[in-house]
């Protein structure tokens, strides 16, 4: 059971690098748009890639 | 009938196969040219796959906004002027990079986007200008982001592509409370992510102490478990709870609870207890409890201001209201400036379509002037020399040269803002049922927990704190607290898919309070834009079809920028020639080609002018508009055009009717044509010719004998009423600045969602109840318990949470749409 000694503050480490990566998501204003990425990757460019 | 619907805007195509165009080898059909000449640039530019991947047809059909494409070209240069660009335009220098040239950043606003396919098609079709290194269009602000090289692309080429697509570009210039709102909005998602991490970790923690306490667990793995879930917890009180310590805090200096002092109290009371309890090694720890606790009141409030921010969002600005460039006319020549330099004594160049800048008096010209917006008069006005010019109105037929008299704040649009000010400090607040529960329950289980903390000191000192404890956190008020924010988001969500957006929360229990609703006429209960009622022939003489002859008007009138003109629906039919517009009167021009009547000059318009060989007046004498037409011999047919009412306005008020609401008009028109309306929608209480000094005056004359208001209104001459009334609606084709004051808006454009609004208003408060009397009836489960000392915190956490499920599956029944729709 010692193990979670090591465990735990680990855990502790990579949730602080999670949220410190969803920070800077926020910050760099990628959630500002919910809606237009999720129509966006709908419309592929078939016609050009054929040119 | 589905086949001849046009391929682009899919309205009906009157003339068949006239405009059809070949898209991947089919004919289709289109149904008028300006619709054609959008396909073709769209096919031109390769991009047809937008008609493959469209969910929704044009929001703004071509022809409704057909203009004398000149005028706009001519309008749109004025973006190329720096006094204009200044506010929303930005200069990057870039000298580091090899190209070496200044990129430029502009943000404009794009009016007309129905889906995700106008996204695609307005990015893809700027990305392929030369110099334009990016485009991103957002398509919940409708706000496009355009970045090009300077000096190689003009702005207004930009705008001109985007119009050729069949959109329309505003410039947008972010405010202070734009910029309050993007802030707020990352803030609360910042606390919501810090919340739910710490919550996940915080139960993941919290298995074995449970399981510890009922089969045993080694102290020290305790207090290193209980250690981490403090250091989770402290970042959530800390960081993510502080919205609710300040608005208790709020709550307290101005002695009004709400639901934040109970939710602050059990907040603090548990975290430092079981802080106290982590170091001393204590009996019970509540960190999982004031985790999930925050997580769930936080996720409430963050859908709830998602919900408020949207509607604002996809709105342009006020700004936008009052145009920011006009032409200055001095000695010198004409030059642009920016209206914030207009002075008093100015001389202005008004060309048809601009917005009048500034209030003053017509120096010269003639011209008709739409001051709807503002006066609520659905007719332009004619204006002649010495007349009086509204800043924010539209100049519509001709030019006309203006003397500025007043600007900034004494001007009638800020005065109207000023009037709105004033009301919306005395608006009148909706008793929230939830809060007058909320300090009434705060102050008995305050009672209740200091009973409970004195007799246990009697029987066993030892126990007294935590005993207490176990009662607050047992009667925490998360069921409570959340009973009312799910309940409103989940009846919010609902309401937006049917057309009724919610922006400020007291909106669904107001709806069911509601003694009274005020609609304005023009534009509320009406279209708000004239149409075709009845055509009839001149004379016995006549030998013209009704149909023939709408043809022939409908071809003179596309060439008219009158308002007028919009209700002959359908452009060029027939071949024509010297086309002339006579300001004030009316249309007169050649056409071609037409069988049996070779070369014949037209005209339509006003009687004397149609006709003046004689003195005609119209057929049947009433308020309605009456437009000649007439040939060199003879006159041909009138026409009768007013403004229509709005789809299910009649079910609506016979409904609102029923339900015992009492239903007036505040109109600021004063034709009888307000009488006509209220006839036909059987409203007895009518009031016209009202400024809004007056409309206001009316309203709160209403609210001070105790009546509920809520008004439904679209013009800016509404916005002071609008701010005063209890529950304020919009029109979805209301201006900004009514829609940013409203508390709710229509966007579908039918008076009958006011109808749905508040049946599913009336059913969530009957859920908010059921929600509030069920915590009511747990907490009272529970407090014995606790008080008798039964209840261990797992059994406390889970009794938590399964009340919260119970209440958040309530509201959720929420969701389901309304099926009994009125018949219209």
């Amino acid at each position: 059971m010692d193990i979670i000694y090591i465990l735990i503050p680990l855990s502790i480490l990579l949730i602080g690098v999670a949220v410190s990566v969803l920070f800077w998501a926020i910050k760099s204003g990628q959630f500002d748009d919910m809606d237009s990425p999720a129509h966006k990757i709908l419309f592929d460019d078939d016609d050009q890639l054929k040119k | 009938m589905s086949q001849n619907l046009c391929f682009h805007c899919g309205e009906i195509a009157l003339e068949g196969n006239r405009w059809n165009l070949e898209i991947d080898g089919e004919a289709q059909i289109m149904c008028c040219p300006a619709c054609k000449a959008v396909a073709e640039t769209i096919i031109g530019s390769g991009l047809k796959d937008y008609y493959r991947h469209r969910t929704a047809l044009p929001e703004i059909s071509p022809q409704q906004k057909r203009s004398a494409n000149d005028d706009v070209r001519e309008e749109l240069k004025l973006y190329d002027e720096p006094a204009i660009q200044q506010s929303f335009v930005q200069h990057f220098d870039n000298s580091q990079s090899e190209s070496q040239q200044t990129e430029v950043e502009a943000i404009l606003v794009i009016s007309g986007i129905s889906c995700a396919a106008c996204a695609w098609l307005i990015e893809h079709r700027l990305n392929q200008l030369e110099h334009v290194i990016s485009v991103n269009l957002n398509l919940t602000s409708h706000r496009l982001m355009i970045r090009w090289l300077e000096g190689e692309i003009n702005l207004s080429q930009i705008f001109e592509e985007i119009h050729q697509l069949g959109y329309q570009a505003h410039p947008f210039s972010a405010t202070e409370a734009e910029e309050q709102r993007i802030k707020e909005s990352k803030t609360a998602f910042r606390r919501l992510a810090v919340a739910g991490f710490a919550t996940m970790q915080v139960m993941m923690l919290s298995v074995p102490l449970y399981v510890g306490a009922m089969q045993g667990i080694l102290a020290q793995y305790e207090v290193f478990l209980r250690a981490a879930s403090m250091l989770f917890a402290t970042f959530v009180v800390m960081y993510s709870a502080r919205p609710f310590f300040s608005a208790a805090l709020r709550d307290l200096r101005t002695q009004h609870l709400t639901m934040d002092v109970p939710v602050s109290i059990a907040i603090l009371l548990a975290y430092f207890a079981s802080v106290w309890s982590t170091v001393n090694q204590g009996p019970e720890i509540y960190f999982d409890s004031v985790c999930m606790f925050t997580f769930f009141l936080l996720t409430g409030r963050f859908f709830e201001m998602r919900a408020r921010h949207r509607m604002t969002q996809a709105g342009n600005n006020l700004l936008d209201l009052m145009p920011s460039a006009a032409i200055k006319s001095g000695p010198d020549g004409d030059i642009v400036i920016s209206s914030s330099d207009i002075q008093v004594g100015d001389l202005l160049i008004i060309k048809p379509g601009q917005q009048i800048p500034a209030d003053g008096i017509v120096e010269s010209g003639k011209s008709a002037v739409d001051e709807a917006a503002l006066t609520g008069e659905y007719l332009p006005i004619d204006k002649s020399q010495g007349d009086l010019l509204i800043g924010g109105t539209y100049n519509i037929e001709s030019q006309l040269m203006m003397r500025v008299t007043t600007t900034g704040a004494d001007a009638e649009l800020n005065t109207i803002m000023r009037l709105m000010d004033r009301a919306q400090q005395e608006k009148p607040a909706i008793a929230i049922f939830a809060d007058k529960v909320a300090s009434r329950f705060v102050a008995a289980v305050l009672i209740i927990a200091s009973i409970i903390a004195i007799s246990w000191w009697f029987i066993d000192p030892s126990q007294a704190f935590w005993i207490t404890l176990a009662v607050l956190v047992v009667t925490c008020p998360c069921a409570l607290s959340l009973a009312t924010p799910t309940a409103l988001t989940a009846a919010t969500a609902s309401l937006r898919e049917q057309g009724f957006l919610i922006s400020k929360g007291h909106v669904l229990e107001g709806l069911t309070q509601i003694d009274r609703i005020v609609f304005d006429k023009t534009g509320t209960l009406t279209r708000g834009e004239l149409s075709l009622e009845q055509s009839l022939p001149a004379s016995n003489e006549v030998t013209l079809t009704a149909q023939q002859a709408l043809k022939i008007a409908a071809t003179l009138e596309q060439y008219s920028n009158h308002p007028i003109a919009r209700a002959f629906n359908y452009a060029g039919h027939f071949d024509t020639d010297n086309i002339e517009q006579v300001t004030g009167q009316g249309v007169e021009g050649q056409l071609l080609n037409i069988e049996g009547h070779e070369d014949t000059s037209y005209r339509i318009g006003r009687a004397d002018f149609a006709f003046p060989q004689q003195n005609l007046s119209p057929p049947i004498d009433d308020d309605r508009q009456w437009l000649l037409l007439a040939n060199n011999n003879q006159p041909l047919y009138w026409f009768a055009l007013s403004d229509t009412l709005r789809q299910g306005a009649g079910a609506t008020i016979a409904q609102l009717k029923n339900w015992d609401i009492k239903v007036s008009i505040l109109t600021g028109d004063p034709s009888s044509q307000v009488e006509a309306v209220a006839t036909a929608l059987k409203i007895d209480d009518v009031h016209k010719g009202l400024s809004p000094v007056q409309k206001l005056e009316l309203a709160s004359a209403w609210q001070q004998l105790g009546e509920r208001l809520m008004m439904v209104g679209d013009g800016i001459n509404d916005v002071p009423t609008l701010a005063r009334a209890d529950v304020a609606i919009a029109i979805g084709q209301a201006s900004d600045l009514t829609k940013t004051n409203a508390d709710a808006v229509i966007t579908n454009n039918s008076l009958t969602t006011l109808l749905q609004a508040i049946r599913k208003g009336k059913k969530s408060t009957r859920i908010i109840r059921q929600n509030i009397y069920w915590a009511l009836l747990y907490n009272l489960l529970a407090l014995p318990l606790a008080a008798t000392g039964f209840i261990p915190p797992w059994a406390a956490a889970i009794g938590m949470s399964l009340s919260s499920l119970i209440v958040v599956g309530n509201a959720l029944r929420l969701l389901s749409s309304d099926k009994q729709l009125v018949s219209l």
